[in-house]
């Protein structure tokens, strides 16, 4: 093959992951092809999906590995050539991707059995497929018409993943609001690479040189910022995600919120990376965006019923935490601090992992309740604990890693950029970055409390409904691939010193050279992490010894009863917590933000008769600003409707009265260059 | 020479007040198919010298524009079983009062407008810009469908004269495109009206705004 370049792990990482990107594009095909009575089209797809994600990882561990990039270049593919590459930047985002896809696939081989899903099961393992091998393809492409292209590809491949349901309203119109979404994005991108091919002189991505002027490099930041912030999801850009996920099927919610995000992110980590020297208020906007999005992600979280939204927004919250890595290292890169740049970047990084591992595993565990019991509404669930007990130990391991609590992984990347705003905060130089510090600490105390919530209401106390009382155990294919996730997340969390070398060679791509060969071990004690971590095992488990002979005693001194209800005859599961009380406290501290819909009952009289209480917390964005705006610009249009009168003669007037304008204005003297009044 | 082109650019505005003057179909059938012819001489006449490429354009202006189209459209007639265009959009007088009006404005316009065409332009502007005038005339107030074939044919023709101004400089695959879009127009269009008459039994493409949204 012609124009294929580089060294040979990274030529070799390249081609394989060019191959595991067909298969699985074809892992969805035997299944479309062998018709919806057969079965043995998902053992196909599961297969091929599979093999196609051991090569991907292959071949991402192979360009981790590499010493320099790799290149290939098909000049007779599309006019302007097409360029794929493959560096370690690329190979440090595509190895979520094969995770997740891979043990997605073998979760939705179960979760969603085509048996039991005959109308939609083979398109969704088809789009399934072909979207992760476009989310492969944007990871190599390396000209702009090519991105745009895998961009595409990607956001309709998602798109029909998420109205896989599409018999259902409510996920109609979540697929309806990602799609405009997806296309606002793309606009913002088609503006942002035919910027960058201005600026550069070709769709290549080539280094935008610190000699551009100032303003059309701020375009092209801010269109970024834009363009990949809808993906990503960061705060004011993100109503199209809670819908969007909560309607897909939850191993596609896995993939969205564990990987296509990312891509978001990967996009502006790319772009951002070609600019030299880029200002100071870059990563001074990129930190307050991801702020407001950790932040206020995390507050909305709280405020759900809905366990799937939930964890949607904290996706919100956790991008929140990946853009105040990357904000750092930006800010870093901006005045020269190379420890800035390589913790904050690693945190970035690292948190990029790690929220594919852990909220993966969370969604797959949400699914693992909705398929037991057919319910995502939180006050609807409890007890499952004794029911469902390896989901409720992985969920509750998903939920320790998510809240950035040690010994598992988010506590390392949270760390990492702890320790980068930290260092910030002692100066010299821009001590206000370090103003993040506390809203990342608050970020994560509320992560806890909502985690809390979330496990407290689902798998503690007594069954709500019937459903929730009768619900068993998943099957063994749902389990595993959690469990695997559950493991990576200890992995990362306890030995973070095995994958410095990656993050290392990701940042050194990144920099390029602006990190100035620093490693992430430089700057955080990995090596004690792991010691840190047994010692912190050992502690808690010395501490659940000691306890476990004085609760037994305790049990076995008293019989089981139900909860004293101070007299109150006819206990029922209602009378525990409900989401919205457990999460009252911090709502009502935000009720401006979250602007909750409350149906509150008067009670009047000494005998009140029975009535309900009843609270939502909508999307503000998009529920106070956008819908309102949408109105009133439709109100607007639609007195143009009186020009569309269907009368092909006055459509016809109106192309001669623009004929006959353009004719007048021509006749103008000195419109025309050259014309007759310009002589 | 030059009053032979005179001559011929004068009959060719003439035709296009015919065709807006008068309510029978048959009639403006008629106008449109001599229009042909004529442009068909006025290519032979206005380069002093004819090559091959004039011969051939011209001869296929002639076979198209002056014979096929009009027995097409005749053949469309007979089908149909209509003979005039009762009720237009905009009386006959006005029309032609337009179309009138819209040809003095073309004198007016031609000759401020610039082009590098010393020798024709102020003959062929003019009467290129009042054809067309004359064709969205037709297009914008007549309502049967067949009438709005020979308005498009009236516009294609002022475009037609547009090109034998540039007959040096434009390609003649340009040309003999052009002709082949006209031809595969006006036999989709009367395919169309075909369709309209057994769809509607009636011409009337006011009928047609029922398919609006």
């Amino acid at each position: 093959m012609t124009g294929l370049e580089g060294p040979a792990a990274a030529t070799g990482g390249l081609l394989l992951l060019f191959a595991a990107a067909l298969l699985l594009a074809a892992s969805g095909l035997p299944a479309l092809l062998l018709g919806w009575r057969s079965a043995r089209g998902e053992g196909w797809a599961t297969l091929l999906a599979v093999a196609g994600s051991a090569v991907g990882v292959a071949g991402g561990i192979a360009l981790l590995a590499a010493p320099g990039p790799s290149s290939l270049r098909l000049p007779w593919l599309l006019p302007g050539g097409v360029a794929f590459g493959g560096d370690a930047l690329s190979g440090f985002f595509a190895l979520p991707v094969f995770v997740v896809g891979g043990l997605g696939a073998v979760y939705g081989s179960a979760y969603w059995d085509l048996r039991r899903h005959p109308r939609h099961g083979r398109r969704l393992r088809f789009c399934y497929g072909a979207g992760l091998a476009s989310l492969v393809l944007l990871l190599l492409a390396r000209d702009g018409l090519t991105f745009l292209v895998c961009w595409e590809a990607m956001a309709l491949g998602t798109y029909f993943l998420v109205v896989t349901e599409e018999e259902k309203p409510a996920v109609r119109e979540a697929g309806w609001i990602y799609l405009l979404y997806s296309h606002a994005a793309l606009l913002c991108l088609f503006a942002l690479f035919a910027l960058q091919a201005r600026i550069g002189g070709s769709f290549a991505f080539g280094p935008v040189p610190a000699s551009a002027p100032g303003g059309l490099r701020g375009a092209l930041f801010l269109l970024a910022l834009v363009g990949f912030g809808i993906k990503a999801g960061a705060m004011p850009l993100h109503s199209w995600l809670p819908g969007a996920h909560a309607s897909a099927p939850s191993h596609v919610s896995a993939l969205m919120s564990g990987v296509v995000l990312k891509m978001g992110i990967y996009g502006l980590v790319r772009v951002v990376g070609l600019v030299e020297a880029p200002p100071v208020w870059w990563g001074a906007t990129l930190l307050s965006l991801g702020a407001l999005s950790s932040f206020f992600g995390v507050v909305f979280a709280i405020g759900q019923h809905d366990l799937k939204k939930l964890l949607a927004y904290h996706s919100i919250e956790n991008i929140g935490i990946i853009l105040l890595g990357l904000g750092l290292a930006v800010t870093g890169r901006a005045t020269g601090r190379v420890d800035w740049v390589v913790l904050g970047m690693a945190g970035c990084l690292l948190h990029v992992w790690n929220h594919a591992l852990f909220k993966s595993l969370l969604f797959l565990g949400a699914g693992s309740v909705l398929h037991a019991t057919g319910t995502r509404e939180l006050d609807r669930l409890g007890g499952l604990a004794r029911r469902m007990p390896a989901t409720a130990t992985l969920f509750l391991l998903g939920s320790v890693a998510i809240s950035g609590l040690p010994p598992l992984n988010g506590f390392v990347s949270e760390l990492s950029i702890y320790l980068g705003l930290t260092r910030a905060a002692l100066g010299p130089g821009a001590v206000w970055v370090a103003l993040a510090a506390p809203v990342l600490a608050a970020t994560g105390a509320l992560a806890v409390a909502c985690f809390v919530k979330v496990y407290g209401i689902v798998f503690l106390g007594t069954g709500r409904s019937a459903a929730a009382e009768a619900a068993d155990e998943s099957p063994r294919r749902m389990l595993v691939p959690m469990a695997l996730l559950g493991g990576a997340c200890a992995a990362i969390g306890i030995a973070p010193g095995l994958f410095a070398p990656a993050v290392d060679r990701a940042i050194a791509a990144w920099g390029g050279g602006v990190a100035g060969g620093a490693r992430w071990g430089a700057f955080v004690p990995l090596a004690w992490m792991p010691v840190a971590a047994g010692a912190l095992l050992l502690l808690v488990g010395l501490l659940a010894a000691a306890l476990v002979p004085t609760v037994r005693r305790a049990r076995a001194r008293q019989p089981d009863l139900p909860t004293w209800d101070c007299g109150f005859v006819g206990s029922s599961p209602r009378l525990q917590y409900t989401a919205s009380s457990f999460a009252e406290l911090v709502t009502s501290r935000f009720g401006w933000a979250l602007a909750p819909e409350v149906r509150e009952p008067r009670i009047e009289g000494i005998f009140p008769a029975p009535s309900s209480f009843h609270s939502e917390a909508g999307d503000s964005v998009l529920d106070r600003l956008l819908r309102p705006a949408v109105r009133r610009v439709e109100a607007l249009a639609a007195r143009l409707r009186l020009s569309q009168q269907g009368s092909l003669q006055q459509y016809i007037l109106y192309i001669v009265i623009a004929l006959a304008v353009l004719l007048l204005l021509s006749l103008r003297p000195g419109w025309i260059p050259g014309g007759p009044g310009g002589r | 020479m030059t009053s032979l082109l005179d001559t011929l650019v004068a009959a060719l505005l003439l035709v296009n007040l015919v065709a807006l003057g008068t309510s029978r179909i048959g009639t403006m059938i008629r106008a449109v198919s001599l229009q042909g012819l004529l442009l068909g001489l006025l290519a032979l006449a206005a380069h002093g010298e004819v090559s091959n490429r004039v011969l051939l354009l011209a001869l296929a202006s002639v076979l198209l524009k002056a014979w096929l189209i009009p027995a097409v459209l005749f053949r469309a007639l007979r089908q149909v079983a209509i003979q005039r265009e009762v009720e237009p959009l905009l009386g006959l007088l006005p029309s032609l009062l337009l179309g009138a009006l819209a040809t003095a404005l073309a004198l007016a316009a031609a000759g401020r407008l610039p082009f590098a065409e010393e020798r024709l332009a102020p003959l062929f502007v003019p009467a290129a810009l009042a054809a067309i005038a004359a064709g969205l005339i037709l297009l914008v107030t007549r309502r049967k469908a067949i009438t709005q074939v020979v308005g498009y044919l009236v516009l294609e023709n002022g475009i037609f004269v547009f090109g034998l101004l540039l007959v040096e400089a434009m390609p003649f695959l340009v040309e003999v495109g052009v002709l082949l879009d006209l031809f595969v127009g006006i036999f989709v269009l009367s395919i169309i009206i075909h369709h309209i008459n057994r769809e509607f039994s009636s011409l009337d493409t006011r009928r047609l705004s029922q398919l609006k949204e």
